[in-house]
C-alpha cells in the first residue's frame, strides 16, 4: 500500500543523505521525495511516498525516527490531510490538436506558462492522481518533457506538525 | 583563554572522563598528535588503524565505557571502518575521531581526503563534520552522549585539519539538548504488568537473552528473574558471560551451533521471553518454524529491532535494568502464583533435563590427537574466573562460546554481528590497557590471527601480558566445514598452503612462542605461558578437520541439527 510521511529533521549537513541512505539501505522502496525548509528556519520538511505492508511501514516509521537528525516522523495514511503536488507538462501542439490542448487545460483548471508554435508547457497543482489524469488526457497528443515535484501534505485542522 | 581545535579536543576528551586513546598518527591530525605529547591523556600506538579500532572496542566491551580512537584522514580514516561496522553490528559505544582535509579543500579530491562521513553514514549511530571550531565542544559533548546512551554505539567525528588549528574561547558544555534523540529508558507499567501475567500463566516459558544484557549491566535482574520463576535461559553469542554458564537454568547458546536442549526449548516453549535480543538469523534459522508454540514477549531499548524479524505478542521498549527490576518487583507481589508457576513448570524442566541428557554438549575426546574443545576446556581450568577471553571468527570462536563456561558479565569479547576475523587479537590488546592486573586471552585460529597479528608489537612495546591460544588447524575452518557438509569437500582456498612458524613469528616480536603437538604438552604449555611474564602465544596443533557441532544447516528450522559428522 501506498503512504506519504512527513518527516521533520534537524537542518543540517547530511540529513538528505541519511534518510535515502536509510531507505536505499534497508531496501525500502521510494517513490518521490521532496525537502524544503519548514517553518522553523533549523529544520526541514521531508515529504515522502513509499509503498510496502504494515511491517515494512512499522520499520520505515522506526527507523526513521531512530536517525538522530529526525524530529518527527508522520504517516498520513487514513488521516484527513490536503495533498499538493506540481507539475510542468511539455506537450507537442500544433494546428490541430492546439484547440483540444486548451480545452482539456481548462478542464483540469492548469495553466498554459509557455507556448511556442509547436508546443505547450502546462503546469498543473492538486492531488498527484489529478496529474496522473491530466498526463493521461493529454498523452495522445504527444508529451516531450514531464517534471513533477511530488506531493507534498498537510494535515487538515487547526494543529501544526511541530506543535 | 583561547584554546585551538586540538586542545579544545583533548580538554574535551579529559572532560568525559577519557584518560586512554588508541590511534594512529599522519598528516591531518598532526596538530592533535603534537598536543598530545604534552598531555595525560595515555595514547597506545596500534600498529594498523583497524587494531586501534579493536582495541578501544575491547576496552569499551569489557569496562562499559567509551573507547576513544584517533586516525588520521584518508587510508587511516579509512582502515577503521571495518573496526567501526565490527563495534556498530554489536553495539558497542565508541568515539572515532578523524582528521580531514582542510574545509576548503573538501570535495577536491584532495589528498588523503574521503569522505567519511559518507562512508560510515550506515555503520555508525550518528556521525559529524566539525566545519567551525566553536562547534567543536557541543559536538564532542553530543558525541559521548549519543555512544552511551540509548542503545550504544560508534559515533565518529570528522574534524578538518583547519579546525584543529582554529582558536575560539573553549567552554565545555554541562548538558545535552537533542531535539530527535530521546531514548526510553522506563518501560511502560501497563506493559510490564501484562508480561508479568503472561509469565505466570505459562507452562513452558524460555528467557532467550541477548547481548544486551551486558551493555545494560542487568545481570543480576536477570538471574533474580529466572530465579525467581525457574525460567530456563538461553544466552546469545553476545550474550555467553551475561549470565553464569554453570548455572542449572542455563540452556547456553541458541541457534546454528547452540546446544540441542536449548534449540529444541526455544522450538517447544510456550512463551518465549527476548530479553535485549534482536532475533539474528544466526539464532532464529528458517524463521516459520522459529518458536511456533510459543507467544512472543520482546524487551528492548531499541524500537527498530521489536516486530523487525518476527512478530511479537507483547512490546516492551525500556532499558532492561528497569524493565526488568520492574518485572521483578510486579511478580514478587504475588507470592502464591509464583509458586504456582514453579509447580506448573517443574514438568517443563524435567523435560529440558532429559533433552540435557540425551543429548548433552560434549566431544570426542583423544588420547592422541590434540582436540580443541579440549584446549579451550584447559585453559578455562587454567585461568581465574574473571579472566576476560576475546575470539577471532571461525570454528575457534564457536567452540570457545560453546565450551568455556563464562561466569562473569563482560568477560567474553567476540565479534557476533559482523564476524570480523582478526578482532580477537586486537581487542584482548584493548581489555588489557583496561585491566593490566586481570589475565586476559586471545582464543584465536590460524587464519584469523594473520590477519592483525602485527599487534603482537603494541604487546609487546606496552608490556601488556596477553595471552594468546592458538587452535592450529591449518585451515580456514569454518568454511571447510561448510565445503565439507555441503560442498562435497572440494576445499576452495580454505587449505593455509604455507605453514607459519608461529613461534618464531611471536619471537620476532620479542614476545614469547610456545607450541604443543602432544596431547600431554597441552596443560603444560598453558601453565607456562599463565606464569610467563609478558606476552605469550601458544599455538596447539589440533585435529584439523573437526566440526562445530550441532550445527543447523542454512534454510532448516533450529530443531533441525546435525548432531555428528
Ligand atoms: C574479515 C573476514 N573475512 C572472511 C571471513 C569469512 N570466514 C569466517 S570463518 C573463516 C575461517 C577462519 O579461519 P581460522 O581463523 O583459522 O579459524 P577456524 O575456523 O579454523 O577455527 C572465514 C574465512 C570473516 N568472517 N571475516
Ligand atoms: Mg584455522
Amino acid at each position: 500500500m501506498k503512504h506519504t510521511i512527513s518527516v521533520l529533521v534537524e537542518n543540517e549537513f547530511g540529513v538528505l543523505a541519511r534518510v535515502s541512505g536509510l531507505f536505499s539501505g534497508r531496501g525500502f522502496n521510494i517513490e518521490s521525495l521532496s525537502v524544503a525548509p519548514s517553518l522553523e528556519p533549523n529544520l526541514s520538511r521531508i515529504t515522502l511516498v513509499t509503498r510496502g505492508d504494515d511491517r515494512i511501514l512499522e520499520q520505515i516509521n522506526k527507523q526513521l525516527n531512530k536517525l538522530i537528525s529526525t524530529i518527527k516522523v508522520i504517516d498520513f495514511t487514513g488521516e484527513e490531510y490536503v495533498e499538493r503536488e506540481l507539475a510542468l507538462i511539455k506537450v507537442a501542439a500544433e494546428a490541430e490538436s492546439r484547440a483540444e490542448a486548451l480545452r482539456i487545460v481548462d478542464i483540469f483548471r492548469a495553466k498554459v506558462v509557455d507556448v511556442t508554435p509547436k508546443s505547450y508547457t502546462i503546469e498543473i497543482t492538486g492531488a498527484s492522481a489529478k496529474i496522473d489524469g491530466l498526463i493521461e488526457l493529454l498523452r495522445p497528443m504527444g508529451i516531450k518533457e514531464i517534471v513533477r515535484s511530488g506531493p507534498v501534505v498537510m494535515g487538515r485542522g487547526a494543529k501544526g506538525v511541530a506543535s | 583563554m583561547e584554546l585551538t581545535g586540538s586542545q579544545i579536543l583533548l580538554e574535551s576528551l579529559q572532560k568525559e572522563g577519557v584518560d586512554t586513546v588508541f590511534g594512529y598518527p599522519g598528516g591531518a591530525v598532526i596538530n592533535i598528535y603534537d598536543d598530545l605529547y604534552d598531555s595525560s591523556i595515555e595514547h597506545i600506538l596500534t600498529r594498523h588503524e583497524q587494531g586501534a579500532v579493536h582495541a578501544a572496542d575491547g576496552y569499551a566491551r569489557c569496562t562499559g565505557k567509551v573507547g576513544v580512537i584517533i586516525a588520521t584522514s584518508g587510508p587511516g580514516a579509512t582502515n577503521t571502518v571495518t573496526g567501526i561496522a565490527t563495534a556498530y553490528m554489536d553495539s558497542i559505544p565508541m568515539v572515532i575521531i578523524t582528521g580531514q582535509v582542510p574545509t576548503p579543500l573538501i570535495g577536491n579530491d584532495a589528498f588523503q581526503e574521503a569522505d567519511m562521513c559518507g562512508i560510515t553514514r550506515p555503520c555508525t549511530k550518528h556521525n559529524f563534520l566539525v566545519k567551525d571550531v566553536r562547534d567543536l565542544a557541543r559536538t564532542i559533548k553530543e558525541a559521548f552522549y549519543i555512544a552511551r546512551t540509548g542503545r550504544p554505539g560508534p559515533v565518529l567525528i570528522d574534524l578538518p585539519k583547519d579546525v584543529q588549528v582554529a582558536k575560539c574561547k573553549f567552554k565545555y558544555p554541562e548538558t545535552v539538548s537533542l531535539r530527535g534523540y530521546k531514548p526510553t529508558y522506563s518501560g511502560n507499567s501497563r506493559q510490564i504488568d501484562k508480561a508479568a501475567k503472561m509469565l505466570l500463566q505459562a507452562r513452558r516459558p524460555v528467557l532467550y537473552v541477548g547481548g544486551g544484557i551486558n551493555s545494560s549491566s542487568s545481570n543480576a535482574e536477570l538471574i533474580k528473574l529466572a530465579e525467581m520463576t525457574q525460567s530456563p535461559v538461553t544466552t546469545t553469542l553476545m550474550a555467553m558471560s551475561g549470565f553464569p554458564q554453570g548455572h542449572p537454568l542455563c540452556l547456553g547458546m541458541l541457534g546454528m551451533h547452540g546446544t540441542f536442549y536449548a534449540n529444541m526449548s526455544v522450538t517447544d516453549c510456550d512463551l518465549l521471553i527476548a530479553i535485549g535480543a534482536r532475533f539474528d538469523d544466526r539464532v532464529t534459522g528458517r524463521i516459520d518454524s522459529f518458536a511456533q508454540k510459543a507467544k512472543i514477549i520482546h524487551i528492548d531499548i531499541d524500537p527498530t529491532t521489536i516486530k523487525k524479524n518476527v512478530a511479537v505478542d507483547l512490546p516492551i521498549v525500556g532499558d532492561l535494568k528497569d524493565v526488568l527490576g520492574k518485572l521483578c518487583d510486579k511478580l514478587s507481589e504475588q507470592a502464591e502464583s509464583l509458586q504456582k508457576l514453579v509447580k506448573n513448570t517443574a514438568k517443563w524442566r524435567e523435560t529440558i533435563d532429559e533433552w540435557k541428557q540425551a543429548h548433552p554438549m560434549g566431544y570426542e575426546s583423544s588420547d592422541t590427537i590434540i582436540k580443541p574443545q579440549f584446549v579451550i576446556e584447559k585453559v578455562r581450568e587454567l585461568t581465574e574466573d574473571n579472566a576476560i577471553i576475546s575470539t577471532e571468527v571461525g570454528q575457534h570462536q564457536m567452540w570457545t562460546a560453546q565450551f568455556f563456561q563464562f561466569s562473569q558479565p563482560r568477560t567474553f569479547l567476540t565479534s557476533g554481528g559482523l564476524g570480523t576475523m582478526g578482532f580477537g587479537l586486537p581487542a584482548a590488546l584493548g581489555a588489557q590497557v583496561a585491566f593490566p592486573d586481570r589475565q586476559v586471552i586471545d582464543i584465536s585460529g590460524d587464519g584469523s590471527f594473520q590477519m592483525n597479528s602485527q599487534e603482537l608489537a603494541t604487546l609487546v612495546q606496552y608490556k601488556l601480558p596477553v595471552k594468546i591460544v592458538i587452535l592450529n588447524n591449518n585451515y580456514l575452518g569454518m568454511v571447510r566445514q561448510w565445503q565439507q557438509m555441503f560442498f562435497d569437500r572440494r576445499y576452495s582456498q580454505t587449505v593455509m598452503e604455507l605453514p607459519i612458524d608461529f613461534v618464531k613469528l611471536a619471537e620476532a616480536y620479542g614476545a614469547t612462542g610456545l607450541q604443543a603437538t602432544e596431547v600431554a604438552d597441552v596443560e603444560k604449555v598453558i601453565k607456562q605461558a599463565l606464569e610467563t611474564p609478558g606476552p605469550v602465544l601458544m599455538e596447539f596443533k589440533i585435529s584439523s578437520e573437526e566440526n562445530v557441532l550441532p550445527m543447523v544447516p542454512a534454510g532448516k528450522g533450529i530443531h533441525e541439527m546435525v548432531l555428528a559428522s
